[in-house]
């Protein structure tokens, strides 16, 4: 075995490779959270909808979301295969008083479990939308947005066209025209449906307490545990990825099922 | 040995030797003082069974006083019992309520087999010490202390992590029978020091490797190994323990 191998299949490698896919699915929620912000905003899904064709054409985007499938598979199968080893390592006759929330969080104690909830909740979320974007039948609509005011409208549109958009500018009425793939629109009809939202709003439970540990576990791992930075660590795993994402990320569904209310 | 009125019922782990299944069995002891320590109280339940013509509860000690690290009780849960900070022989039995149940448990690893009833086999340790967990010097007389300079933090942070006793309560502990703070504790005290210098590297990995093949888990800082730490060694030791472990795998000449 190359030194290399030897490192990264020792204990302290693999969680290595757990702390850098751990952080790297951290900042793709960043981006993520960003992107879909332009949900909630006022303007049927135009916005959204450019971002959608941008986010699947980019080749740099694309080449990168390559990557992010190959990290969360090796994120989830390494977790699962270090969960059966760490199981192993307590031997066949488990304690049979077992007092562990004595000196640990629940959370800290149940990745695992937290995770494949995370596992099943993104093969459900990519097949809602990802998939269906991908391969399923998304219509069209044709939004016109006048340049002057800003002021949206848009139709449903039956026609033909080549990809996933069309822009141009309608110099007689002073409108810009997009003609695009609708994805805001299925995220819409998907969430009226409540179990779903239910679904999703309890998923991101899962993530809230899978990273208020995993953040901060992340860079303990790499060997980071300084007073000098531990304060904005734990800021950033509690404050930001432990409340202010799967918050943002709740409110999505929750803001499309009332809304259709 | 002055007596007390404390009735207690204990349910504690038996079993023969390595091979053989082992049980909970339920002892009844009456007239224990709270002043008692824990390892007192079972010194009393002995005596009860030897009366009884029965075979003793076989249980490490030694020093009693906390610091030779082999008492090992996972009492009601938790190694060395309710308390933060102390070993089981510390443990007194003023913690305890008169009428209580109490479970007692050997430490749980793959890598710590029960050698008969509460002793477990932590060989494992002296091993992964054996890896590297020393310093090669030839000695003679001492240097004057002054000609190595050694700052006041790196001193104290370093005589921190030799304040562990190697007693196991950290794998006990630890949801994934883990030894991380244990060879944490081991490789800080050296990696702060001038002295641990020179095999620096080359403990650190062949601490771990060691560490691997004794079937230890891997490390996922829930923190219990800290919490239950009689010696209350820090998680810090850890993070430098993967600085240390990761560093030197990338430039240490061990290819």
């Amino acid at each position: 075995m190359s030194w290399l191998t030897q490192t990264l299949t020792s204990s302290i490698g693999k969680k290595l490779v757990m702390a850098l896919t751990g952080l790297f699915l951290c900042s793709f929620l960043l981006v993520h959270m960003s992107g879909n912000l332009q949900l909630f905003k006022n303007d049927n899904g135009l916005a959204f909808n450019v971002y959608a064709v941008f986010m699947t054409t980019n080749p740099l985007v694309k080449t990168i979301s390559y990557g992010l499938y190959a990290f969360i598979l090796l994120h989830a199968f390494e977790g699962l295969y270090l969960a059966a080893q760490n199981r192993k390592a307590r031997g066949n006759q488990r304690y049979v008083v077992y007092n562990g929330k004595a000196n640990s969080s629940w959370f800290s104690r149940n990745m695992a479990i937290l995770g494949t909830v995370l596992l099943v909740f993104i093969v459900v979320h990519m097949s809602n939308f990802w998939f269906e974007y991908k391969f399923g039948y998304v219509p069209y609509t044709q939004y016109e947005q006048s340049l002057a005011t800003g002021e949206v409208t848009s139709t449903p549109f039956e026609g033909e066209i080549k990809g996933k958009m069309e822009e141009f500018v309608r110099e007689e009425s002073q409108t810009r025209v997009v003609i695009v793939k609708d994805l805001y629109r299925s995220v819409m009809e998907g969430f009226k449906n409540p179990l779903l939202v239910l679904f999703y709003v309890i998923a991101m439970f899962a993530v809230s307490f899978h990273l208020v540990h995993g953040f901060q576990s992340a860079f303990q791992t790499l060997g980071i545990n300084h007073p000098k930075y531990n304060p904005l660590l734990n800021f950033l795993g509690a404050g930001v990825f432990g409340i202010i994402i799967p918050v943002g990320f709740a409110l999505m569904p929750l803001y499309f099922f009332f809304k259709s209310m | 040995m002055s007596a007390g009125d404390m009735n207690l019922t204990l349910k504690v782990w038996r079993q023969k030797n390595k091979k053989t299944e082992g049980k909970i069995e339920t002892y009844q002891v009456a007239g224990i003082s709270p002043d008692m320590s824990f390892l007192e109280m079972f010194d009393v339940l002995n005596e009860q069974l030897i009366s009884e013509g029965k075979e003793p509860i076989a249980f490490d000690h030694d020093c009693r006083e906390g610091i030779c690290g082999m008492c090992s009780m996972y009492i009601n849960g938790r190694p060395h019992g309710p308390k933060g900070g102390i070993t089981t022989c510390q443990l007194h039995m003023r913690s305890f309520n008169d009428g209580d149940t109490i479970v007692v448990e050997p430490w749980r690893a793959q890598a710590f087999p029960v050698i008969k009833d509460l002793v477990v086999d932590r060989t494992a340790f002296d091993r992964i010490q054996a890896a590297g967990g020393f310093i090669s010097v030839n000695t003679g007389n001492a240097q004057d202390a002054n000609s190595i300079p050694i700052s006041k933090e790196d001193a104290d942070e370093a005589f921190a992590a030799a304040a562990c006793i190697g007693c196991g309560a950290c794998v006990a502990a630890c949801k994934n029978a883990s030894a991380m703070l244990f060879v944490s504790a081991k490789v800080s005290q050296f990696a702060l020091l001038p002295q641990g210098q020179p095999e620096r590297k080359m403990r650190v990995e062949r601490m771990v490797a060691q560490m691997d093949e004794e079937g230890f888990g891997s490390c996922t800082n829930t923190g219990a190994c800290s919490a239950e730490c009689p010696k209350e060694i820090s998680l810090e030791h850890i993070a430098r323990l993967n600085r240390e472990y990761l560093g030197a795998k990338l430039t240490s000449q061990g290819v």
